[in-house]
């Protein structure tokens, strides 16, 4: 490589790919069947109003993890950190805008 | 651009890199940065999606809850449960793959291709058995949609029978059934389109394809196969867990 090649990476600092390792892969796979045999337990337990936001819990953790590990956020740039959280961000007001709309007005009429 | 890089590309020959580092990229980390940048804003596209059918989802059990209730207890939790194990076992075998791909172990990601291929197929013939079975029970939304099993609720394999519903309450259970088929059959066609890749990938890594470093496709499909799963982990408590107890 010459020496104006490598000039040419000097202040621009990309992002050095880093390998996750299987032990990883693993503790998070194992991690993800505890996830679901917690909410398929949890769905046998009446909750009342509290069932769907404790299988809702456990699916965010469950994703959490299968984004932050699997797909390598953890070890990814601050450009990619910031657009998987602009996303999810976005995902949000879809629903919570939605939902707040619906639930918020005409009771009664459906 | 910086004086210097227009200089390192004319002298492009005078120094060696990877062949498959393309020329506008100043590095191979800068290039595979910006493929899987572009894959994420893909996803972000494909959260949006599928977060449509969500919201629809969680209205519309919102209005029609006693029947939302009654037609997803039709749904078989062990088969659920099942496809949820073969689904994150193949994303596991998915990352191993990325992982072979990495550290150049041919063999390796060939077996996690294969692994993940089977998986794949498993989860789609189980999806096919309930699919059958909601064919059967007159719960496919349409023509020979039947509110029958609802009114008339018969008890069978030893569970106790559901309260009847009245005809009008259970006229809804078909919003349930239209929803649950939207999202579950957009979910098996991202599967299907998913194993086709796989199929190409294998093919390719047979032919050694990705052994000289170039694996940029692989680590951005391992990226797609983890958002397939990251759906069906929302998917499988929201239609078959949440109104079970």
């Amino acid at each position: 490589m010459s020496e104006n090649h490598a000039e040419a990476h000097e202040g621009e600092h990309f992002h050095e790919a880093h390998i996750v390792s299987p032990k990883v892969y693993f503790v998070i796979f194992m991690a993800l069947l505890v996830g679901t045999a917690l909410t398929i337990g949890a769905s046998y337990v009446d909750m009342g109003p509290w069932n769907p936001v404790i299988a809702i819990a456990i699916a965010v953790t469950k994703a959490t993890l299968v984004v932050l590990y699997f797909m390598h956020i953890k070890y990814s740039s601050k450009l990619m950190k910031l657009t998987v959280g602009a996303g999810v961000f976005t995902f949000l007001i879809l629903v919570g805008m939605c939902l707040s709309d619906y639930i918020s007005r005409a009771w009664g009429q459906w | 651009m910086s004086d210097s890089h227009a200089v390192a590309v004319a002298e492009h020959g005078a120094h060696e890199h990877p062949a498959h580092l393309r020329h506008h990229f100043v590095s191979l980390e800068q290039q595979d940065e910006t493929a899987s940048f572009g894959m994420w804003l893909f996803l972000l596209t494909e959260i949006m999606f599928f977060g449509g059918l969500f919201t629809a989802y969680l209205i519309y059990r919102n209005w029609y809850y006693p029947a939302f209730v009654s037609a997803s207890h039709t749904l078989s939790i062990t088969l659920g449960a099942i496809n949820t194990l073969v689904l994150i076992t193949s994303s596991f075998t998915m990352a191993m793959g990325v992982w072979c791909a990495e550290t150049k172990k041919q063999k390796g990601l060939i077996w996690s291709l294969i692994a993940t291929i089977v998986l794949g197929f498993a989860f789609l013939g189980i999806k096919t058995v309930e699919y059958k079975e909601k064919f059967e029970k007159h719960h496919v939304p349409g023509s020979s949609f039947s509110i029958q099993s609802f009114v008339h609720p018969v008890a069978e394999d030893g569970k106790a029978a559901d309260k009847a519903l009245p005809a009008d309450t259970a006229a809804r259970t078909e919003v349930y059934f239209s929803l649950y088929f939207a999202m579950t059959g957009m979910h098996a066609v991202h599967m299907i389109v998913g194993i086709g890749l796989l199929l190409m990938m294998l093919v390719q890594a047979i032919r050694g394809a990705y052994s000289h470093g170039n694996i940029a496709f692989v680590e951005n499909f391992g990226l797609y196969w983890h958002f397939v799963d990251l759906v069906w982990i929302f998917l499988f408590p929201l239609l078959y867990l949440i109104s079970r107890h």
